[in-house]
């Protein structure tokens, strides 16, 4: 059977170059190093983008999808706002300042999009089964995508994850099993299970069709640039988990360039890690190319990944830019949650008070130019990471007997 | 000491195919060795040309990442599990 991967061609090592087949692999037979879809694009313009459908389907010719794409049972995620943040920009002292909110996709994180593309990519290879290892936001947007498709849905968690991440990926059926360990484990067990005939004819949207699924996050770079007027912003801070959305915007930026579609001008990317989870960070610093893993212990749980793959990706990235890998405290991470929704009204979950803290951060540090044009992203919605603000936050301001009297002396 | 070595789906053309195979040393170093001896060229898929473990694999003895214990040198008891994994994130 030929498989339609509109313009992807092949399957390249980011390591060492080896090509290989379009395939359910993921990782290169010479050197273990990841592979990454490969293209031939033809020429794309910003017009036929324009007119394509408000979701990340407009980018289907930069994507490994068929031409049809659109066309089949698919969540249909992106095109998500990008709301100017004056008032957050002032409080932070930043002339020009974006938030790309991913929390508005159909299952309310940034996920959705990578999930989109895997789910193609199963149907292409004819698996039955949808699965994943999972923080949290991942196992929601499979087995939502997966229910649409018509695909079976098991997914794999670390079994102390947020309560309503769990109810979320359950209401969409399919199995969510709970692992007594990390997601560095949980990720392991996955791997293990790929070589084993239990999950024969099953696709794991992040490993065996992680160079698929990765290519979704690009489409949060294309958006960016699309939302600005076909320009690139001068500076974007990104959440780091495993690393893989940081490396792709990247990608996305630099096939923008390439085709033409924008103006070849310099961007810097920053990082954004949780002090509790700062292997990335951790290497920027120390000036080391190699990332230690970590356990983690941080209430960013959606960013909690130990021994991220694409670090060593990330830190060349910083540092080709001229941007840097930072982290923040979960008390700092809680502040910021609170910042952006208090001047924005976007409540973003654990993951963006992350990038948001490090904004601060950074523009405080003097580290990131107040007067450049900058885009945060929130990759996820603050109903689900309730706990992080709960608390006195989950009280009223003040209980009154239902008199004039009892509210002026309340006020 | 005596183990067993779970070999990835990409390892297992060294290994006819098996998923799973016997192996023998003190050390996780002293395993690699034998099992290179037993099928040859693997341990050049595992190690790298200044013989560290490749950066996008993982190599476990029983639960524990070797990277968290003594890398190369962490002890290999009698009856352990060695896994070897590709590197993958997701999240």
């Amino acid at each position: 059977m030929s498989h339609d991967f509109g313009p992807a061609v092949a399957l390249s090592c980011r390591e060492c170059g080896a090509r290989y087949p379009l395939g359910p692999s993921f990782a290169c037979q010479e050197c273990f190093g990841p592979l990454e879809a490969a293209y031939e694009f033809g020429r794309v313009t910003r017009e036929e983008i324009a007119a394509g459908p408000a979701s990340i389907w407009r980018y289907r010719a930069l994507l490994p999808v068929p031409a049809d794409v659109a066309t089949k049972p698919n969540m249909n995620p992106g095109w998500t706002k990008l709301v100017r943040a004056g008032n957050l920009g002032r409080a932070l002292g930043i002339r020009s300042l974006h938030v790309k909110d991913d929390s508005g996709n159909p299952t309310h994180s940034f996920k959705d999009r990578v999930v989109a593309i895997a789910v193609e990519a199963a149907r292409t290879f004819g698996f039955h089964t949808l699965s994943c290892s999972s923080t949290g936001n991942l196992a929601g947007a499979v087995t939502a995508a997966a229910a649409r498709a018509g695909l079976d849905a098991c997914v794999f968690i670390p079994a102390n994850l947020e309560e309503a991440k769990i109810a979320m990926a359950r209401v969409f059926g399919g199995r969510l099993i709970g692992i007594d360990g990390t997601y560095d484990e949980v990720n392991r067990f996955c791997s293990e299970l790929i070589g084993d005939p239990l999950g024969d004819k099953w696709g794991f949207v992040n490993v065996n069709l992680r160079p698929y699924y990765a290519e979704g996050s690009k489409t949060l770079a294309y958006e960016i640039a699309e939302q600005l007027g076909w320009r690139l912003p001068e500076q974007i801070v990104i959440p780091i988990a495993s690393g893989s959305q940081l490396t792709k915007i990247d990608k996305g930026f630099k096939e923008l360039i390439a085709l033409g579609l924008v103006e070849d001008a310099p961007y810097k990317i920053f990082g954004a890690q949780a002090a509790g989870c700062s292997p990335v960070s951790a290497a920027y610093k120390a000036g080391h190319d190699v990332v230690q893993p970590v356990k983690p212990d941080t209430i960013a749980k959606s960013l909690a990944i130990g021994n991220p793959a694409d670090g060593p990706y990330v830190l060349d990235i910083a540092r080709r830019t001229g941007g840097a890998v930072e982290d923040v405290t979960d008390p700092e991470i809680v502040a910021a949650i609170k910042l952006l929704a208090s001047t924005e009204g976007i409540f973003a979950e654990t993951a963006g008070g992350v990038t948001v803290g490090v904004l601060k951060k950074l523009v405080e540090s003097g580290r990131l130019d107040p007067e450049a044009e900058t885009v945060v992203l929130n990759t996820g919605d603050g109903l689900k990471t309730l706990d992080a603000v709960a608390g006195e936050s989950s009280r009223p301001t003040a209980v009154i007997r239902p008199s004039l009297d009892a509210f002026r002396a309340a006020v | 000491m005596s183990v067993t070595v779970r070999i990835p789906t990409i390892l297992r053309t060294y290994t006819g195919g098996n998923a799973e195979v016997g192996g023998e040393g003190a050390t996780l170093r002293d395993v690699l060795a034998k099992l290179d001896a037993d099928y040859p060229g693997i341990g050049a898929r595992i190690l790298d040309e200044s013989g560290k473990i490749r950066r996008f694999v993982n190599v476990y003895v029983g639960e524990e990442d070797v990277r968290f214990a003594e890398g190369l040198d962490t002890p290999a008891p009698q009856g352990a599990q060695i896994s070897i994994i590709p590197a993958v994130a997701g999240g």
